[in-house]
This record gives structure tokens, C-alpha cells and sequence, in this order.
């Protein structure tokens, strides 16, 4: 197993916004990891990186495995030999992600320096040839532009070469492409699956559209408020989710015919960190809650089925699936 | 169509960079020669990507930008030659929604206040209750009319927007990506609240949005754009597309169901400039069917039931 995450928490001062998240990825998956705003997906996506300090943030329970290691007690130092190195960060924004005054192959060519030690000739010829395989036109003239020369699409190739340059193997990808145009979107989706199956590396790809986890993803962890409300294979989330907030989520794209009126989202809205609500932190949205969602936290339990959910009232089918 | 709500007929939008030092100035059309019809009551969806003038001519619909070439005319009345007052008191039957609550909403305005402001525009007075009914009607509390927007979640601001959109009660609404800015979850809750009230108050809309699962989910007629002119209209939100661009959208659209996961085509090439269009199709260069004929000439958009804009249709 490439990365196992065990029963992650993350303190930032006094507030725990993300506790107890487990999962794990071999090399040549795509783990989507999903939720609404201010579920803790990009937390999580943080930790993975070994970036918490950056906003004032530690884990005090939990373990994150990677490749055997646990990254939790490593040093700054440590971290960021990795970090560039075997795990990569693609981030939401290519508009900010890269630095606007520097040339576009500068900037690839500096993290293979940097972390594979190449020499500037090599360097260069590397960022080449990683701009060709993303299907930039011209990629020696494009070493020389600026990013405000490029569309969104072409930053967030960019980004993805940057990305490839030190040779990861695990790329987390924080919502990459929600800001890029659908038929760009699809673009920057077949060029992370056809890395992941060529390459065999492993992808966490985090987003808020179940449509993309449905596309992409081989399996999907379920976020809420900060806490792990389903985890399962792709195919068995869409087929039978068993937390009634996954069958919410999943309602909230519209699907080929579907009658007018019939999509409803998901009443209210996520809580924020100072304001969670005791017991299942979903129950005052659920449509579902029962006797003792509103005071008895709900554990995560596994399922016959494979995968885990933590609700006291999972979606009928879904045991004896 | 037996008398259109609104028309637009062969409208064009010119922008000129201003003159620069040692720069000279260059024009694009960002809307280029459309011309639609809506029907009292009707949904007209209008999709395509950031660039294809879909924003422009949602402000041209409504005269907030002046045309540089053809005519609106909304219930009979030519909107284009109106001046400034008469404009104004058209405004009262056609209204707007927009794109970023974040933005649209003036942060020193009370909600109360933000409701309220278009009856200050047209020198009204407010009714008794007004603002109460009409923040019940976007499902809003009313004691949320004594706060401002930063204490509201982004999909409480929209319902603020849609609320001082409805106020003087118009016959016509634009909504500009009315939920691109908000979570999916969100976005289904706006979605099923302006369905709603446009079967209470028998409203005309016309949506914006890039999203075209959205569109056809939610609209009666699709009207699709590419850089700035219409390639296809369906006539049915259902209607296999006929252009090539409204298949590669739909094709890079997802659907929340892994067993339709669709088969990515090569879209190699980018979205040309609109300030340097292509001789031929503006689609030409993405096109998968591109022949060297839609390389010179510009097709035009042909008549009947299910226009399209393309020398080989589908």
C-alpha cells in the first residue's frame, strides 16, 4: 500500500476541524475525495502534504503512512524532501499557482533541479519533454512565455508538469479543475487517468462534483463537517450509497432525462467549525434521522459489502447487498 | 411564434481596447449577428465556455449595454432608441439575476435595504410587507432583513438576489449563472426555488450557464454559443445536438453514474482569440469533422424546427 491514512486528526489552536479520517491508495488508483465546502477535503489534502505548519495547523491523533513511513513525526526538513519529490501537489487555482513573473519553463524546470538535482541543460530538456506528453503545441516557445500569455487550461497543464517534473508517486490534486471550462475540464480529467494508468501513479483527487468522482475515481471517500461519512468503491457509492448524505450529494447533478422538479440539493448548509452539532453532525440536514442522531455519535463500521459508514440509519439494500 | 416576450434581432457587440502609447487599438465582436425570440413563459437556456458572449448579450437583452448593430424589442416596444427614463421604466417588467452574490450585493446595505433598492430606482414607495413576503417567497426568514451580507452564506445571498430581482413584480428575468459560484448542493436548492417560482409568478427567463447538463435539466429551448455567434439551437432540451461543439459539450459533461462514463475525446487545440477570429467556422481549428471548406467559409445558421450552424451536421 502506497498511502494509508489511520484514523487522521487535524488541531488548528483549539478547534479540531477534521478528526478521525482513514483510507488508503495503491499505485495506479484515483481516490476521489468529496464534500461540500468546509467539509475538511482540502484539510485533509494539507496533511497529505506535509503543509499544515504553513496555516498554524498539527495532527495530534493519527498516523499517515506513506510508502511504510509515517509523516507525522518528520521534520519540516523531511517533509520537504518529499514534498515535490515522491508526493505532488496540484493545487485549484492555476491563475495563482504559478508565479507571474517568471517564465513558464523556469519555474518546471526548477522543481527537477531542485529535487533530481539536473543540470540546467537536462532540466530544460526534461520540462520539454513532459510539456509534449501533456499535449502543449510547441513546448520549447512556450518555456519562454509568461503565465498570463496562457489560457486557464494551458496554466493548469503547466501546473501538472510541475507537478510529473520530480517524478512523484502520489499526486494530490485539490479541485483542479473547477475553475477551468467543461470541455478544459474533461481535458485536464483524461490527462490525470491516463497518467495514473500509464505511469502507476497514485491520485487523490479531491472535488465537490460527484460527476467527476463518477468519471474519474476508482474510490471515493465521503467527507462531512470534518468527519468520514462513507468510504467505498466507486461503482458500490453510486450504486447503493449507504449514508444518506452520499445519495444526497449524488442527487445534486442533474442526470440525463430527469423530470422537472425532481432535483432538490440538500436543505441548509454545512455548519461551520465553531457551530458542529452534537451527535451525527449531519442529522438536522438528513432526511433519514432517527432516535439518536441528534446525541450519540455515529462510529464507522464496515460493511458486508466492502467500505465503511459511519450513520446509525445506513440506506435500506445496503446490508445484505 | 405569435408575439415574442422578447426579441433580439441580428444583434452585435463591439469592444475596442482603448488607445494605448505605441499600442494600437484592437476591436472584437463579442456577440456577433444573434437573433432570438422568446415566448411569454418560455426558458431559454443560453451555454457555452467563459469567451463565447453568452454575458454580453444577457446585457444586451436588457439594454444595460448599448448595441453596436441590430434591435431589441420586449412586449411590442423597440427598447433601442428608448432614452435614459423610459429604459428606466421598462426595467420595472425585466430584471436580473447575477453571476457572484459576493459581489452583487453592497455590503453596507442592510438585506432590508438591498430588497428594497429598486423600488428607490423607479421612485416608489414600498408597500407595507413587501420585503417579508418577498423574503418568504425565496425561503428566507424575515428576520433576516436586519442583517448585512457577510453574516449570509453564499446561497442565502443569491436568495437575497432573487428576491430584489422579483420585487416590482417583472414578467422577465435574466439570470447570469446564477449558481456557478455555489456548491452543487446549493446550486439544486437555487435551481428548484427559480423553477418554482417561475411556475408561481408565470415568469420568462432566460439562463446563462456554461453547464449544459444544468441547461437541459432545466429549460425549455438551448441556445448554444461559440466565440460570440449562435451554432445551434435545440428545440427540445432533449434534442440530439446537431453541431459539433454541443456534441463535444455534451460529451464533457459527467454524469453521477460510473457506468456512464464517457469515452474523452483529443480536444487538442485551444479556443481561438476573439480578437483574431478564424477566416471559416470558429470551430474549425477543434472541430473533429473540419473539411477545408469550413475552413473558408462561415457557416451560417440554417432555418427550420432545429437550426444549426455547420456545413455537415450530425
Amino acid at each position: 500500500m502506497l498511502l494509508r491514512v489511520e484514523n487522521l486528526s487535524v488541531q488548528i489552536g483549539s478547534i479540531t476541524p477534521l478528526e478521525g479520517v482513514n483510507f488508503d491508495l495503491d499505485k495506479g488508483e484515483i481516490l476521489g475525495l468529496v464534500g461540500e465546502s468546509g467539509s475538511g477535503k482540502s484539510l485533509t489534502a494539507l496533511a497529505l502534504a506535509g503543509l499544515l505548519p504553513l496555516i498554524g495547523g498539527r495532527i495530534p491523533t493519527g498516523r499517515l503512512l506513506f510508502d511504510g513511513a509515517d509523516m507525522v513525526p518528520m521534520s519540516r526538513s523531511q517533509l520537504r524532501a518529499l514534498r515535490g519529490r515522491k508526493i505532488a501537489f496540484v493545487t485549484q487555482n492555476p491563475m495563482t499557482a504559478l508565479d507571474p513573473v517568471q517564465r513558464i519553463g523556469d519555474q518546471v524546470d526548477f522543481v527537477s533541479r531542485t529535487h533530481l538535482g539536473l543540470g540546467r541543460k537536462a532540466a530544460r530538456a526534461r520540462t520539454v519533454e513532459l510539456l509534449t506528453q501533456l499535449r502543449i503545441p510547441q513546448a520549447d516557445t512556450i518555456c519562454n512565455a509568461y503565465p498570463h500569455q496562457l489560457s486557464g487550461g494551458m496554466k493548469q497543464r503547466i501546473v501538472i508538469a510541475m507537478a510529473l517534473s520530480g517524478d512523484p508517486e502520489l499526486i494530490i490534486a485539490d479541485e483542479p479543475t473547477t475553475a477551468l471550462d467543461v470541455t478544459v475540464q474533461a481535458q485536464i480529467i483524461q490527462i490525470l487517468t491516463t497518467l495514473v494508468r500509464e505511469r502507476g501513479l497514485a491520485l487523490v483527487l479531491i472535488t465537490h462534483d460527484m460527476g467527476v468522482v463518477a468519471q474519474a475515481c476508482d474510490k471515493v471517500v465521503v467527507l462531512y463537517a470534518g468527519r468520514l461519512a462513507e468510504q467505498r468503491q466507486v461503482n458500490a457509492l453510486f450504486g447503493r450509497p449507504a449514508h444518506p448524505y452520499s445519495a444526497a450529494l449524488i442527487g445534486c447533478i442533474p442526470r440525463e432525462g430527469m423530470a422537472p422538479g425532481s432535483l432538490v440539493g440538500i436543505p441548509g448548509a454545512v455548519p461551520s467549525v465553531a457551530s458542529y452539532p452534537t451527535g451525527c453532525r449531519f442529522h438536522p440536514r438528513c432526511t433519514n434521522a432517527g432516535a439518536g442522531c441528534s446525541d450519540i455519535v455515529p462510529e464507522l463500521r464496515s460493511l458486508d459489502a466492502g467500505g465503511a459508514v459511519a450513520c446509525h440509519y445506513p440506506l435500506p439494500g445496503i446490508e445484505n447487498a | 411564434m405569435p408575439d415574442p416576450l422578447l426579441r433580439l434581432q441580428n444583434l452585435s457587440k463591439r469592444f475596442e481596447t482603448p488607445n494605448g502609447f505605441l499600442k494600437k487599438p484592437r476591436s472584437m465582436l463579442a456577440v456577433r449577428d444573434v437573433s432570438l425570440s422568446i415566448a411569454r413563459g418560455e426558458v431559454v437556456g443560453v451555454v457555452g465556455e467563459s469567451g463565447c458572449g453568452k454575458s454580453t448579450l444577457a446585457r444586451l437583452a436588457l439594454c444595460l449595454l448599448e448595441p453596436s448593430g441590430g434591435s431589441v424589442s420586449f412586449d411590442g416596444a423597440d427598447l433601442t432608441g428608448l432614452r435614459a427614463r423610459e429604459l428606466r421604466r421598462m426595467r420595472q417588467r425585466m430584471t436580473m439575476v447575477f453571476q457572484d452574490p459576493y459581489s452583487s450585493l453592497d455590503p453596507r446595505y442592510r438585506i432590508a435595504d438591498a430588497v428594497a433598492e429598486p423600488f428607490a430606482v423607479q421612485g416608489l414607495p414600498v408597500p407595507a410587507g413587501r420585503i417579508a413576503e418577498l423574503l418568504s417567497k425565496v425561503g428566507l426568514p424575515a428576520s433576516m432583513a436586519d442583517s448585512y451580507p457577510h453574516q449570509l452564506s453564499g446561497g442565502q445571498r443569491q436568495r437575497v438576489g432573487i428576491a430584489r430581482a422579483l420585487a416590482l413584480n417583472p414578467d422577465f428575468v435574466v439570470l447570469d449563472e446564477p449558481t456557478a459560484s455555489l456548491d452543487v448542493s446549493i446550486q439544486a436548492q437555487i435551481i428548484a426555488l427559480i423553477q418554482g417560482l417561475q411556475a408561481d409568478l408565470g415568469l420568462t427567463y432566460l439562463f446563462i450557464s456554461h453547464d449544459l447538463g444544468l441547461v437541459r435539466y432545466f429549460c425549455t429551448r438551448i441556445v448554444v454559443m461559440y466565440l460570440g455567434a449562435v451554432v445551434e439551437e435545440l428545440p427540445d432540451p432533449q434534442a440530439a445536438p446537431r453541431h459539433p461543439y454541443t456534441a463535444t459539450l455534451l460529451a464533457s459533461t459527467f454524469a453521477p453514474d460510473p457506468a456512464e462514463r464517457k469515452q474523452l475525446s483529443e480536444l487538442t487545440d485551444e479556443v481561438p482569440s476573439a480578437f483574431d477570429l478564424p477566416k471559416g467556422c470558429a470551430f474549425a481549428g477543434r472541430c473533429p469533422k473540419v473539411t477545408e471548406r469550413c475552413r473558408v467559409t462561415v457557416p451560417q445558421l440554417s432555418d427550420g424546427e432545429h437550426p444549426v450552424a455547420c456545413f455537415y451536421p450530425l
